[in-house]
């Protein structure tokens, strides 16, 4: 046995042989190491939500109805289901369908955008700022806007995407991979939003 | 008979059972919300149920379930350990409150 043979005994066969241990596009790749980043900053504006709502007594309940948030959550699931209907015709090679379901999806994402807007400005002209509300702390402002504002900019980027890479896919530029990989990251803003839903805003609700 | 596509990424009629199973779930956190329990019993049922829409959507909306098992336990250890990590400033958000135990 060589040298070369003996350092390589004890390793995972893919670190020795060339073969990528996790059997992935690089494209691939890099979105799920986006997402685990992304995890981790999201998670990390909740934690810090948590922690100021834990430690403060007068912390608002400033939403009177759970319609809108309801609509809007089942829009985004509802996106997401789209989004393995595109994927899927994308690898049955069904190019047409994976371009209309792509802008199904964007279509939903858009909606889910105007009614998050929507309800900003009610919000709003009950006189709640980043700083000031009528209901009590000032810091539920900043948290709810910091929160779903970061939400909020991904689901527009999200759409952006969609729509970009579902016309280049329709093009030629783009395949079914391309649309696989905007898919996990439209699949992770749904993710996202099943955690901002509960504790943003049904922990906050008027009883 | 599948292809292999299919038997990669499950059939459709998989990925509907889980978009219904999320809306389930989503539906049972609105019900927890108009409970009459106290916030910290309404904090972990929600949570409980947001973790389990979370696995269902990684699992199998995001395909986690039919990637190689070596990138699913590297990616979810790294990901706990940080989400874990985070957690340990919540004996100070208690004492901002109760003034203790730090401040008798």
């Amino acid at each position: 046995m060589s040298q070369a043979d003996l350092t390589m005994v004890g390793h995972a066969p893919g670190l020795t042989t060339g073969i990528p241990p996790y059997s992935m596009t690089a494209k691939k790749m890099a979105i799920w190491l986006f997402i685990i980043a992304d995890t981790a900053t999201f998670a990390g504006c909740l934690v810090a939500y948590g922690f100021i709502r834990n430690g403060t007594l007068n912390w608002p309940r400033p939403f009177h109805s759970i319609t809108n948030v309801a609509l809007m959550t089942f829009i985004l699931l509802t996106s997401s289901l789209t989004m393995l209907l595109a994927v899927r015709a994308a690898k049955a090679g069904d190019k047409g369908t994976a371009f209309l379901w792509t802008m199904v999806t964007a279509v939903g994402g858009l909606i889910f955008a105007l009614l998050h807007i929507r309800e900003w400005l009610a919000l709003i002209d009950e006189g709640m700022t980043m700083f000031h509300n009528p209901w009590g702390t000032g810091l539920f402002g900043a948290s709810f806007f910091s929160i779903t504002g970061l939400h909020l900019l991904h689901v527009t980027g999200g759409v952006i995407a969609l729509l970009a890479v579902g016309a280049r896919y329709k093009g030629g530029r783009y395949n079914a991979d391309d649309l696989e990989v905007t898919g996990l990251y439209w699949h992770f803003v749904d993710l996202v939003w099943m955690f901002v839903v509960p504790f943003v805003y049904l922990l906050n609700l008027t009883h | 008979m599948s292809t292999a596509s299919e038997q990669k990424n499950g059939t459709m009629g998989r990925d509907l059972v889980v978009y219904l199973c999320l809306l389930a779930l989503a539906a049972i956190q609105f019900v927890i919300a108009y409970e009459n329990i106290d916030g910290t019993q309404m904090f972990v049922r929600m949570l409980i149920v947001a973790l389990a829409e979370a696995g269902l959507a990684l699992l199998f909306f995001m395909h986690l379930w039919s990637e190689k098992r070596m990138f699913m336990w590297s990616a979810g250890i790294f990901t706990v350990f940080v989400l874990l990590a985070m957690q340990y400033g919540w004996t100070d958000s208690f004492r901002l409150v109760n003034g203790a135990p730090w401040a008798k």
